[in-house]
């Protein structure tokens, strides 16, 4: 019987390990869509950055009550996951709690730590619940989430709350049975959290309750099994790609837009013709701006799958915040989706005009509000920018005032129609 | 007023300490004028040796750049860097946000290397050398003012004390809005916004920081750019205020309030 259950284990881990495997390989390739970029300088800031924004969670303490409530469901899945550890060897092996005859007393320590971890993680995933649905905070209700992001964001709260729940009912059953010294059910002591709960199990017989503990250890680990495998398709892959966003983030000040080297170059001939190369450097002509995610970088992109969907950014959006159709969070998504369905062969749409309208692109003041506020340093000013640059530069297409501010820069040195002889005139009046 | 430009300088075989970036606002809005001339004034009565470009300056390019003209911004920054480099100029201060962070963060890169400091940041050094001294009970002591931090000084650049020390210099009451400092509400006018009619909405964004900087109590709102005063402006006028409210930038402030 014993060796039934390891096959069965080995096999259902296998089959996570593959499906995740396969699917991070396709996130990976839909990143790598991207156009490249180097961001390998500057090692030691870049490690300073996943440090402090990835691992201390930093930008998450511009709100603090919230980000103590965050801290603590990461933490909990962090630190939960040296369980998971003992939980695969025993599986594997057909052992139990494999770990305690070696660590002795420190294994109840290190139990009754997880249980407490438990405990604040599902307490935490329940208040957010409560902000998500019956609070209903603003960027929690907001439209941007209509349909499956909204559903999205109560699965992944629900399926930890359920998964703490397994683990604290599993390790109940099993202490009962071990006052009782159950075969197969090593003693370690009463556990810190579910010691108080086991009175609630105690008129249970043997078997009930080796049923109990068994059927609440495979559902917590078959649940912890397949959120591995749910999570790459949904919203929460920012728990993993935090880290590579946090150490690729942009090092620059915020206001500094990126160079297009080869318009620098372009300019430079027209201005000193003797400069130009006498013959022609390649046929290839360059792509201006961004019309679809191909054109973006491949940080964008990483940008795009590493969004949680808080909505942070459009809650400090001048434009979202008035009404106007820009959410940058919703940048993010369709950045996101429009990788999704080009990976899948969708060949006809671009992510300008089918997912992005220039009305959203033109309402961006620019300001930076989203990319202070993001937590996982993603950046959608840039994707804004790039598009923009396709815009005018690709298609001519530019709201009529700006074509009218273009022209003035160039023949007056302003935007303003003035004459450039009364640029001084301030000093005379 | 008399000010020499780069070119006089040039021609008496002389540097000065820095060169006043006026900007295209600076230079033409009759309102941003103002500010520029309350900026020169203090740069002459703290004797600092100060020249402007005058005729030579140009658009930086910014807002061609953000509205997606890559090339028309290349084109500007060439010019500008060629005329800059040709003076030696080693120390820029402006007036404009928008100017200040072009040729800090992005002038660089394309051969345009300067120490550039934004005029509050300018102001502050003043204050404290001991080169601006204010009047005792000067026009603002005691009156409750809040602070608009632009967006290309705040966050695009992360200053966000030295407006505030400035400020603090007036001894007048300092009260923050809900959303200051890293959290500040944009004007509206960035991104080249300032040039085209705002998209369709429930509000304009410059009604939106009006409303919030009135409602404050404050009866001077203090800006630091050109931009962010008419938005700004624009936004106290929605509100109905503007006689008991007033938007000055920090550079007025000072001159108005400073020892002869």
């Amino acid at each position: 019987m014993q060796i039934v259950s390891q096959l069965l284990f080995l096999a259902a881990l296998a089959a996570a390990i593959y499906f995740f495997s396969r699917r991070a390989a396709g996130i990976r390739r839909s990143i790598m869509l991207g156009r490249d970029i180097d961001l390998s300088d500057q090692p030691a800031r870049r490690w300073n950055n996943l440090l402090l924004l990835a691992f201390g969670q930093k930008k998450m303490f511009r709100n603090p009550l919230v980000a103590v409530l965050h801290f603590f469901v990461y933490a909990g899945f962090v630190i939960i996951n040296l369980e998971i550890l003992e939980i695969m060897i025993d599986g594997l092996a057909g052992t139990h709690r494999i770990f305690a005859p070696y660590l002795g007393s420190l294994y109840n320590v290190l139990i009754g730590c997880f249980e407490i971890l438990a405990v604040l993680v599902a307490v935490s995933c329940a208040i957010f619940l409560v902000r998500r649905n019956i609070l209903k905070l603003k960027r929690f209700i907001s439209r941007d989430l209509d349909g499956w992001p909204r559903s999205d964001a109560n699965y992944i709260l629900i399926t930890e709350i359920v998964l703490m729940l397994l683990f604290l009912t599993m390790n109940t059953a099993d202490g009962v049975l071990q006052t009782r010294g159950a075969a197969h059910y090593p003693v370690t002591g009463s556990f810190w959290v579910t010691g108080a709960f086991q009175p609630l199990f105690e008129g249970m017989s043997d078997s009930t309750l080796t049923a109990i503990e068994r059927g609440a250890w495979w559902l917590h680990i078959l649940g912890i099994l397949g959120f591995l495998n749910y999570l790459t398709w949904s919203k929460h892959l920012h728990i993993i790609l935090a880290f590579p966003n946090a150490y690729f983030a942009r090092l620059d000040s915020k206001g500094k837009m990126e160079n297009m080297p080869a318009i620098q170059q372009e300019v430079l001939y027209a201005m000193q013709p003797e400069m130009a190369p006498t013959e022609p450097t390649g046929t290839e002509v360059p792509k201006f701006g961004a019309k679809d995610v191909a054109d973006l970088t491949w940080k964008n992109l990483l940008d795009a799958y590493a969004c949680t969907e808080c909505g942070r950014c459009s809650a400090a959006c001048p434009a979202t915040q008035t009404g106007k159709a820009l959410s940058p969070r919703l940048i993010m998504m369709k950045t996101r989706d429009r990788s999704e369905a080009l990976s899948r062969g969708e060949q006809d749409k671009t992510l300008l005009r089918d997912y992005i309208t220039e009305e959203e692109l033109r309402a961006c003041t620019s300001c930076n509000a989203c990319v202070m506020e993001c937590p996982v340093s993603i950046n959608p000013l840039d994707i804004i920018l790039q598009m923009r640059r396709h815009l005018v530069m690709e298609e001519s297409s530019a709201p009529q005032e700006w074509t009218l501010m273009f022209s003035n820069i160039e023949n007056n040195m302003a935007p303003w129609k003035s004459s450039p002889d009364e640029r001084d005139a301030w000093i005379h009046a | 007023m008399q000010i020499k430009t780069m070119a006089e300088y040039f021609a008496e075989g002389e540097t000065p300490e820095v060169l006043f970036w006026v900007g295209c606002a600076g230079s033409i809005d009759q309102r941003s004028q103002k500010i520029t001339r309350a900026f020169a004034e203090i740069l002459t009565r703290t004797g600092t040796r100060f020249a402007v470009l005058g005729k030579e300056e140009a658009c930086t390019g910014d807002p061609a750049r953000r509205a997606g003209n890559e090339f028309l911004f290349q084109m500007m920054a060439y010019n500008n860097i060629a005329v800059l480099n040709n003076y030696g100029v080693k120390k820029i201060v402006t007036a404009c946000p928008h100017c200040f962070n072009t040729l800090k963060n992005e002038y660089p890169e394309l051969g345009g290397q300067y120490e550039v400091v934004h005029h509050t940041t300018f102001l502050q050094q003043l204050i404290n050398d001991g080169r601006i001294k204010m009047k005792e009970g000067g026009s603002f002591k005691g009156k409750k003012i809040t602070y608009h931090d632009s967006c290309y000084l705040g966050r695009a650049n992360g200053i966000y004390e030295a407006p505030r020390a400035v400020l603090e210099a007036l001894d007048a009451e300092l009260v923050e809005m809900k959303r200051c400092g890293s959290r500040g509400l944009c004007c509206g006018a960035g991104g080249a916004q300032m040039f085209k009619e705002e998209e369709k909405g429930t509000t304009r964004i410059n009604f939106e920081r009006g409303r919030e900087a009135v409602d404050t109590g404050a009866e001077v709102i203090a800006s630091n750019c050109p931009f962010c005063m008419t938005m700004l402006s624009d936004g106290v006028k929605e509100t109905g205020k503007e006689d008991s409210v007033k938007v000055l930038d920090i550079a007025e402030m000072i001159a108005r309030d400073m020892q002869e």
